[in-house]
């Protein structure tokens, strides 16, 4: 005990005398030849959600270039509170910065423009500079595909839906969903319950009990829990994972997952930076890019599951567009003319539903 | 509506009641005594989070529960020392307390994520849990529900019953008269303290190994923070600590099932109604009253030294 | 055994610097241990921590940034504190003064001509809503008797879910894809930089100055007598003929106003609009910041500086030595509690009686 603590002296006092050093010298830049890539989280890696998926990619990408990059990553950054978080990153040498959540868009262009020798990348965003790249996945894609299962297997004709806040991602997902569903069943009905959170496993598990209580007997979720599959498997229904593979929370419930996977972006964009190459510009991907995957179908009869990789299939070639003309709104007003698809500026600022959905949207 | 859906609703309700009940009486007894711990959700997390620990290395749900408490009593342990020991600042250090549970609910749950636990097992008596109407309400819960209404109970008696109970009212209301009447203020502090904390913890396991079976990090979502409230809300009675917790349960749930429904107002709203149903029914229960002086026992918060 | 503490005359100077400073050396010795035991350097450890967010100038900017809200807070929190009312709702009178000041930058968007009233303007509003949010628990508690630690609670709640509310409806940026933001603010909405190129900004001397004049207030006037009076003797002050209804009345609107004009800082200051989140949870922080500097608006100053100094530390320990940010979290609150804890010593003389009855009859 008594050396431990003298130790613990001894390294204390180091650490002191480093520190003068450190603040003599501080500003010298750090001899690495390695490009340094840090990732800003706006929940805790251990989710199991959105930002778990985020790591995921962060690791694949240490894994392989283990020899050229470096990653760092800060977690549960407040999005009040980011632009002091992204400005650290850039000072700590980072040459690469992934900004994972809307919120830090702002916050991400300000830094920018102080460290224009940093690249940064930032998700789900439409602010652009020359420094500033944005991605995110065309998420409706996947939801159709869950649309058509849902409209296929629901016995009820009710399926429920857990949403968290409505913006146009969340939306254009419910709408795709929905058009998903009455391309095999005109008739069917959502209900929506809008949780005002991304992540709350009671407050999901709640909606999901209500969702069932009133007659839906499939539920897909745009939250990050597992609670909802869990419920759903608890009594005897099926579910939609989001996110990531939530099987294994689940092996009698889950139909599929629309699972977020970074990997081949992440990677691409610290090759381009290595390389020289790397130039600002928007990224939406979708199942054809990799970058929207669905989990293994299960739980389902096999036509039913022939008919969802027919549909993954068909948006994967370019054949099929889950926004293709006519889409009526709800109002009764054309969006959408035949023959037409949707065009992507429609879908990203998506504030309305589509006919035959009884929510209504704050205006 | 059917007798099975009001049903079905009463269940859900009793359930997201429950951690809160079981939360809130151990705050009770705590606040009883004259001790204010804010703390409540850093022991609720980390109760959570050790309860799954030791669910999945036992394999047992026991098990689990009983770590859940004991690791919500340790850090209680910690506050009473600094506050009932030290004659700490009770609401800085229960603030600090919430940070340390944080802290430390991520470090142990982190090789936990993304593991699945199959729920506590339900109650399930042949005949009686399918009768019509009341089966699944009355012979169908999990043990946790059982224990948080079996609490409420034995801490209501325990306070205006027995002895013991009443020299830990009195502390709480006058900690100088009690000492000089020669009653160990510190000491039953420092228990009702410990009864909170494990408490807490137990219903962190709840979460973790009933309600929502796996561990994530944050997932108490501030239920710690409203059996806070409720503990006031329910002016420091047992009973009404119950109640309060099923009118917040309850309008949670009722608010889910009015979006469900299709009600057409703003989700904002319909998520601020618990909120705004508590302090409305708190209103109307203080109208009723018309009593002047407050009703919180008379020392809560300050602190005690013995000599002098 | 037993402890006995004899309440110290008076408050001992020496004790009063050395009993933080040996609790802040025992929270190292215990959070070097944790670090050591994860494999990382002690004293690189204490390094990133405690120096080299002291050694730059610009995290010492940040440090200043992240302590002016706090201080303000907290000082508002400690009128509250001192006259024995348990207000623990900050954080809403924070997010409501940042929404009605934010709304004042949003209505004058775009406004030509002269705009200079318009930054006063917005401070004001921001202060003001606070004040009046404030004053609902109040009027509840002396009206009703209603309790302030529940309605000022779930108030907190409501503010946000409002903010939420107005910013996805009736405050959204009509030309930002639906997504929840405002606008950006004009320049004249802005709390301009301070120095040219940098991150500090006006709100800082805003925070600073009213910090110094609540100081003021509390040693120098008839008021600041009654606050301290009724906190310490409540009968005495019933005596002296000061109303209890009024005061609490004051000290809501005090400590609701100064929250609020900080939540305007924030909003006019860091961020530049609004969005669904404008607080990292500053309300409650600022509680503890409140009891650390002992409701003393210099003690509150120094304890905000102490806990952005941490947060900051630990940022850097998460990026540069991948410490999980659970860690760093851990170490803040075993920190506070330890402070808190040693702060006996400088108000007691501790003594272990051995053996004995633990309490004997009151002389």
């Amino acid at each position: 005990m008594g050396r431990m603590l003298t130790g613990l002296g001894g390294a204390l006092l180091r650490g002191a005398l480093l520190g003068a050093a450190l603040a003599v010298g501080a500003g010298s830049a750090v001899a690495a030849d390695k490009l340094k890539v840090g990732f800003v989280y706006v929940g805790p890696v251990a989710d199991f959600g959105y930002s778990y998926q985020h790591d995921l990619s962060r690791k694949a990408l240490a894994a392989a270039m283990p020899d050229k990059v470096e990653t760092t990553f800060l977690e549960n950054v407040p999005e009040a509170d980011s632009e002091r978080s992204i400005e650290k990153l850039a000072r700590s040498g980072a040459g690469l910065i992934f900004t994972t959540s809307f919120g830090f868009m702002e916050p991400t262009l300000k830094v920018a423009k102080k460290f224009p020798k940093v690249k940064f990348a930032h998700a789900t965003g439409y602010k652009r500079s020359d420094n500033v790249a944005t991605y995110s996945a065309r998420f409706y894609e996947g939801r159709y595909v869950c649309g058509k299962i849902a409209g296929k297997l629901s016995r009820s004709g009710t399926v429920g839906y857990i949403a968290s806040f409505p913006i146009p991602e969340v939306v254009s997902g419910i709408n795709a969903f929905m058009l998903g569903a009455q391309s095999v069943n005109p008739n069917i009905k959502i209900k929506i319950v809008w949780v005002n959170t991304w992540f709350d496993p009671g407050k999901e598990a709640e909606a999901a009990k209500a969702l069932l209580a009133q007659g839906a007997d499939i539920l897909t979720q745009h939250t990050d829990s597992a609670a909802p599959l869990q419920e759903a498997e608890k009594q005897g229904k099926l579910a939609f994972g989001q996110s990531s593979d939530q099987f294994r929370f689940a092996p009698k419930a889950q139909l599929t997952s629309i699972t977020d996977d970074w990997n081949g972006y992440v990677i691409a964009q610290a090759k381009a930076v290595l390389d020289g190459t790397w130039k600002s510009g928007d990224t939406w991907g979708g199942i054809k890019d990799g970058m929207v995957v669905l989990a293994p179908f299960t739980n389902m009869p096999d036509d039913v599951k022939a008919m969802a990789e027919e549909t993954s299939t068909a948006i994967a070639a370019g054949k099929l567009h889950p926004f293709t003309g006519p889409v009526v709104k709800q109002d009764g007003t054309l969006a959408v003319k035949e023959g037409d698809t949707a065009p992507d500026p429609m879908i990203l600022g998506m504030n309305w539903y589509v006919k035959g959905i009884d929510d209504k949207l704050t205006q | 509506m059917t007798l099975d859906i009001v049903q079905m609703v009463l269940v859900t309700v009793l359930a997201a009641a429950t951690p809160l009940i079981l939360a809130g009486i151990g705050e009770l007894v705590a606040e009883r005594s004259g001790v204010l711990n804010l703390g409540v959700e850093g022991m609720m997390i980390f109760g959570a989070a050790v309860s799954f620990a030791v669910a999945m290395q036992t394999g047992s749900t026991v098990l689990g529960a009983l770590g859940g408490a004991g690791a919500g009593l340790l850090l209680a342990a910690l506050f009473g020392i600094l506050t009932v020991g030290l004659a700490a600042n009770q609401v800085a250090s229960g603030l600090s307390l919430t940070i340390l549970g944080l802290g430390l609910s991520g470090l142990v749950g982190a090789n936990y994520v993304g593991i699945k636990r199959d729920p506590a097992p339900h109650l399930a008596i042949p005949g009686l849990t399918d009768l019509p109407g009341i089966g699944h309400l009355v012979f169908g819960q999990d043990g946790f529900v059982y224990a948080a209404v079996a609490l409420v109970a034995a801490v209501s008696w325990f306070l205006w019953r027995t002895r013991a109970g009443l020299m830990l009212r009195a502390i709480g209301d006058d900690h100088v008269a009690t000492h000089a009447l020669g009653l160990k203020v510190r000491r039953v502090r420092f228990l009702s303290v410990l009864f909170g904390g494990a408490c807490a913890g137990l219903g962190g396991a709840y979460l973790a190994l009933a309600y929502t079976p796996f561990w994530s990090p944050g997932m108490t979502a501030g239920r710690g923070w409203i059996a806070l409230a409720l503990v006031v809300f329910a002016s420091w009675r047992p009973l009404r600590v119950a109640a309060g917790a099923l009118l917040f349960g309850g309008a949670t749930v009722l608010q889910l099932h009015a979006q469900a429904a299709g009600l057409g107002l703003p989700g904002q709203f319909l998520s601020a109604l618990p909120y705004l149903a508590t302090i409305l029914a708190l209103v109307l229960l203080s109208l009723g009253q018309r009593q002047g002086g407050s009703l919180a026992p008379a020392a809560l918060g300050r602190v005690f030294t013995p000599s002098r | 055994m037993r402890l006995d503490l004899v309440p110290r005359t008076r408050r001992a100077p020496v004790l009063d610097i050395l009993s933080p400073a040996l609790a802040f050396a025992a929270a190292v010795v215990i959070g070097g241990v944790m670090v050591a035991a994860l494999g990382v350097s002690p004293a690189d450890a204490f390094v990133t921590y405690f120096v080299a967010p002291l050694s730059e100038v610009w995290s010492l900017q940040e440090i200043a940034l992240k302590a002016a809200p706090l201080a303000l807070i907290a000082t508002g929190l400690a009128f509250c504190y001192r006259a024995n009312l348990w207000n623990i709702g900050a954080e809403g009178h924070f997010v409501v003064g940042g929404l009605a000041g934010g709304w004042v930058g949003v209505a004058t968007h775009g406004a030509a001509g002269f705009t200079l009233w318009v930054l006063p303007a917005m401070l004001v509003a921001g202060a003001l809503a606070g004040a009046a949010y404030a004053l609902i628990p109040a009027v509840l508690k002396v009206r009703l008797g209603v309790s302030e630690i529940l309605t000022s609670l779930m108030l907190v709640y409501v503010a946000q879910l409002l903010l939420d509310y107005m910013v996805r409806g009736p405050l959204r940026d009509p030309a930002g894809y639906n997504f929840p933001q405002s606008v950006g603010f004009d320049a004249a909405a802005r709390l301009p930089y301070l120095m040219e190129g940098e991150t500090l900004h006006a709100g800082v001397l805003i925070a600073f100055l009213a910090v110094a004049l609540a100081a003021v207030v509390l040693a120098h006037t008839l008021f600041g007598f009654e606050v301290r009076v009724v906190g310490a003797s409540p009968r005495a002050a019933r005596f002296a003929g000061f109303s209890d209804a009024r005061l609490t009345l004051s000290v809501f609107a005090i400590s609701g106003g100064a929250a609020g004009l900080a939540g305007i800082v924030e909003v006019a200051g860091k961020i530049g609009q609004l969005q669904p989140e404008i607080s990292p949870g500053y309300g409650f922080t600022a509680i503890i910041v409140a009891f650390l500097g002992r409701l003393s608006p210099p003690g509150i100053l120094v304890a905000a500086l102490v806990i952005a100094l941490t947060t900051i530390g630990g940022e850097g320990a998460q990026i540069d030595l991948k410490l999980p940010l659970d860690l760093t979290r851990a170490f803040q609150g075993l920190l506070l509690g330890l402070v808190l804890g040693a702060d006996v010593f400088a108000r007691y003389h501790v003594r272990l009686v051995p053996g004995g009855p633990s309490g004997r009859p009151a002389s």
